[in-house]
């Protein structure tokens, strides 16, 4: 899809996307995946030893699903920034949704821009990630 | 405290060749639905040379290393003690499966706030490709609790 820069306003929201429960075998599979064998996010024992009630998930696995929020509504060639403060811990049982809009637009010599605000919150609405990201269009 | 004399601390670079297995690892591992990032054939469609490296997955591949977290313990990070707390992309080219990337890292702040009770490092790291394309650049900034 190719996005219309003239039709989008500040305010546009993207199509939300909503994942499965976060439960032990997503942090394994995304342990393998990601490459970040961190033993905090996999093994109870080490994660408890280190004062947490228990494994907990990644950050950069809620990134990755805000990550797919934008790629699909635009195509990834057309990410050129994405940022991601990580505000609160995923835990076990919590159902990431991840939403946006855009608040800005903007040309960068005869670049238009749009620039997102996106949120990975759980089932309560607590926010777990904000950032924000640029879209050239 | 963590030693502010890190701060331009240059690590050693690393370079690694992006997997079409890996790549389709992660998609299938975050629930990714697009064939894009699994199908070589729907990818060169959608004008990519091959499956697209999601935006992401960079930090993936700066830890595709011996020891990816030993710089943690060589500027007095420990591990059971530390959070991600924000991390940055920025994109300046595509990066596909058969790309091979060059990594070259560095902390470029380190501070604290809550009378030391947090410490943030930051580390920034610049990334190019085969053809010596500076394709993207990351920063990662590590936050510790102290007590």
């Amino acid at each position: 899809m190719s996005l219309q820069f003239e039709q989008l306003e500040v305010g546009h929201a993207l199509p939300a996307l909503t994942l499965p429960a976060i439960n032990r075998t997503t942090l394994a599979l995304f342990a393998g995946a990601s490459g970040d064998h961190n033993p905090i996010h996999i093994d109870s024992d080490f994660a408890k030893a280190a004062g947490m009630p228990d494994v907990f998930a990644h950050g950069m696995l809620s990134m990755a699903y805000l990550g797919r929020l934008i790629t699909q509504w635009v195509p990834q060639a057309q990410l050129r920034q994405f940022n991601a403060r990580f505000v609160d811990i995923s835990h076990l049982g919590d159902i990431p949704s991840c939403t946006g809009h855009v608040v800005e637009k903007l040309t960068e010599g005869s670049q238009q821009l749009l620039r997102i605000e996106i949120q990975c919150a759980n089932q309560q609405g607590q926010s777990k990630i904000v950032g924000d990201a640029l879209i050239a269009c | 405290m963590i030693d502010k004399q890190h701060i331009g601390k240059i690590f050693p670079p690393h370079t690694v060749e992006v997997e079409k297995g890996r790549l389709r690892f992660f998609a299938r591992t975050i629930g990714e639905t697009d064939p894009v990032y699994v199908d070589e054939a729907a990818a060169q469609a959608a004008g990519y040379a091959s499956l697209p490296v999601p935006p992401t997955f960079l930090f993936s591949l700066e830890m595709e290393k011996p020891a990816p977290f030993s710089w943690f313990s060589e500027i007095g990070l420990n591990l059971s003690r530390i959070l991600h707390g924000s991390q940055s992309f920025s994109y300046h080219a595509p990066v596909c499966a058969g790309d091979v990337l060059t990594f070259s890292s560095h902390i470029s702040d380190i501070f604290d706030k809550k009378n030391g009770a947090l410490e943030f490092v930051v580390k920034d790291t610049m990334v190019t490709n085969q053809h010596g394309v500076h394709v993207a650049d990351l920063s990662s900034v590590i936050v510790q609790r102290n007590g």
